[in-house]
This record gives C-alpha cells, sequence and structure tokens, in this order.
C-alpha cells in the first residue's frame, strides 16, 4: 500500500513540477533575481501549494494513525533552529541560485536528459552521501 | 524592480503548486511521510531497513516517470539551463551537502513545513530564499 502510494505521489508531484515552471532553470533565477526583471511566477508556486498543503496537514495533525497506512501519524517534531538548519539552508540556497534546481526539479528533469542535470544530480548525490558517511562516524 | 511580464506565468505556476500541494499533502495524510525529496534521496545513504528504503524508491521512481509520461500527451515544457557542467557540479554539491544539514530543501521546509505552519521551516525557507536572492544577485550584478 504505502508503495503505491509513494510512486502515485510521486508522480502527481512531478507533474505539479513540470507545470509549474520550477523545472526551468532559467524561471528560477528569474524568480531569485529581484534586482532585474523579476519573474514572480515561483511566489504563486509556493502559495498554490502551501494553500492546498494547508488543508490535508491540519487533517493529517488532528489525526493519530495515518489515513491509508494504519499507522501511528508521526509527523517531524523538531522545533529547533539551530546553526545546522541556517548554515545548511545557506549553502542549499547558495547552490540552488547557481544552477536553478533544487531537488525535486532536477530528478525531474533527468527524464529531458541534459548533461548539465546529470551533474548536478551526481553532485547532489555525493553531497548527500558524504553528509551520511559524516554522520556516522560522529 | 521591474516585474518581468513576458515571462510570469501566474495561472500555471498557481495549478503546479497546487499539484505540488496535493502530492504532499496526501502522502502526509495517507501514510505520515513528508513529501521533502532531499530527505527521501538522503535518506538511501543511511543504511535503512529495506522497509523504510523502498517507498522512498517508488517516490523517486513516480517523479523519474513523470516527464516520461508527460510525454505521452503533451511536449515537455521548456528547460533551459543557465549554468555550466563545472558550476553545475558545485552547485549540485551544495545542494546535496547542505539540504541533508538542514533537514530539507523546498519541498520538505518549503512546502510541507510550511504547510505545517513549522517555525523551523520557515527560518529554513527565509535563510535558503536569502541565500538565492543574494547568490543570483551577485551572478547577475557583479560578476556578470
Amino acid at each position: 500500500m504505502l508503495i503505491v502510494i509513494a510512486l502515485l505521489t510521486g508522480l502527481l508531484f512531478g507533474f505539479g513540477l513540470l507545470l509549474s515552471g520550477m523545472v526551468n532553470p532559467a524561471k528560477v533565477q528569474g524568480f531569485l533575481d529581484i534586482a532585474g526583471q523579476w519573474d514572480p511566477s515561483l511566489a504563486f508556486v509556493m502559495g498554490g501549494a502551501i494553500g492546498v498543503g494547508l488543508v490535508f496537514f491540519t487533517l493529517a495533525k488532528k489525526r493519530d494513525t495515518t489515513l491509508a497506512t494504519h499507522e501511528p501519524m508521526r509527523l517531524p517534531g523538531n522545533n529547533s533552529l539551530d546553526r545546522r538548519l541556517i548554515l545548511g539552508s545557506v549553502a542549499f540556497g547558495a547552490g540552488w541560485g547557481i544552477a536553478g534546481i533544487c531537488p525535486g526539479p532536477a530528478l525531474v528533469a533527468l527524464g529531458a536528459g541534459s548533461l548539465q542535470v546529470i551533474a548536478f544530480v551526481i553532485a547532489m548525490l555525493a553531497g548527500m552521501a558524504l553528509f551520511s558517511l559524516l554522520q556516522r562516524k560522529h | 524592480m521591474q516585474i518581468d511580464l513576458i515571462n510570469f506565468t501566474p495561472w500555471s505556476a498557481l495549478a503546479g503548486g497546487a499539484l505540488i500541494g496535493l502530492a504532499g499533502g496526501l502522502l502526509a495524510l495517507l501514510s505520515g511521510r513528508i513529501a521533502g525529496i532531499s530527505g527521501i534521496v538522503g535518506g538511501l545513504f543511511d543504511g535503512r531497513p529495506a522497509a523504510d528504503r523502498n517507498w522512498r524508491i517508488a517516490f523517486v521512481a513516480g517523479l523519474l516517470a513523470a516527464p516520461l509520461l508527460w510525454q505521452l500527451v503533451a511536449p515537455l515544457p521548456a528547460i533551459q539551463q543557465v549554468a555550466g557542467i563545472p558550476a553545475m557540479m558545485i552547485a549540485g554539491l551544495l545542494v546535496g551537502l547542505g539540504t541533508r544539514y538542514a533537514n530539507g530543501c523546498t519541498s520538505g521546509h518549503g512546502v510541507c513545513g510550511l504547510s505545517r505552519l513549522s517555525l523551523r521551516s520557515l527560518v529554513a525557507v527565509l535563510s535558503f530564499m536569502g541565500a538565492g536572492f543574494v547568490t543570483v544577485f551577485i551572478i547577475r550584478h557583479v560578476l556578470a
């Protein structure tokens, strides 16, 4: 059941990314370029996503068990505002600005087969593997 | 600031965003999992048991299949790259490491976290958006 839900929501998520314009690096940089010709589209993507997401997450938060897999509902409970959160996000934002893509759109864009995206995804996976390696050492 | 009215696509942005929110919301309500791409993919490197690995692989398979199915019905939207391969590798490394340290990216903190009204996610979003604005300012208006 979980596998089917994950596959279908992954597919839907991918369609949403394609339709939204988040998969197009030129459009993402156009949003991040507030000093130039600013394209506010991505604010609308966030607005649409959060508008719909709010309804579902509000329902999910009220439940003790998950609706389809019948497991205890455990949404993230970490509330700490630490250096890792901020420095990690700043590093991510810098990479997002350079490339114009973030992790989801990068995976979706793999299907379009550009060398730049393949290079980005390999480096991203290497960065994630490096993180796991460093965590295991500690 | 000047608004780029030629490239501005409010309706497809809103509709695409709504689909993203629907996907993330359904995954949370139905299974309690968070549709955060960096967390889903990064978790594959943590040596987790098979039960916690297979759903991640299935979600990623859905993402990878999306453009292939899309093309059966309509041509893919324009995808225009802005950086060369060396810059993309540096960016990928920053994104991979940064999202893991921060425990989330645009999807996990941006969509799911803000939908949960998490303060931690709001701080993450302000941090990565701020860094994105500064980085693009430097690339387009200082270096260029």
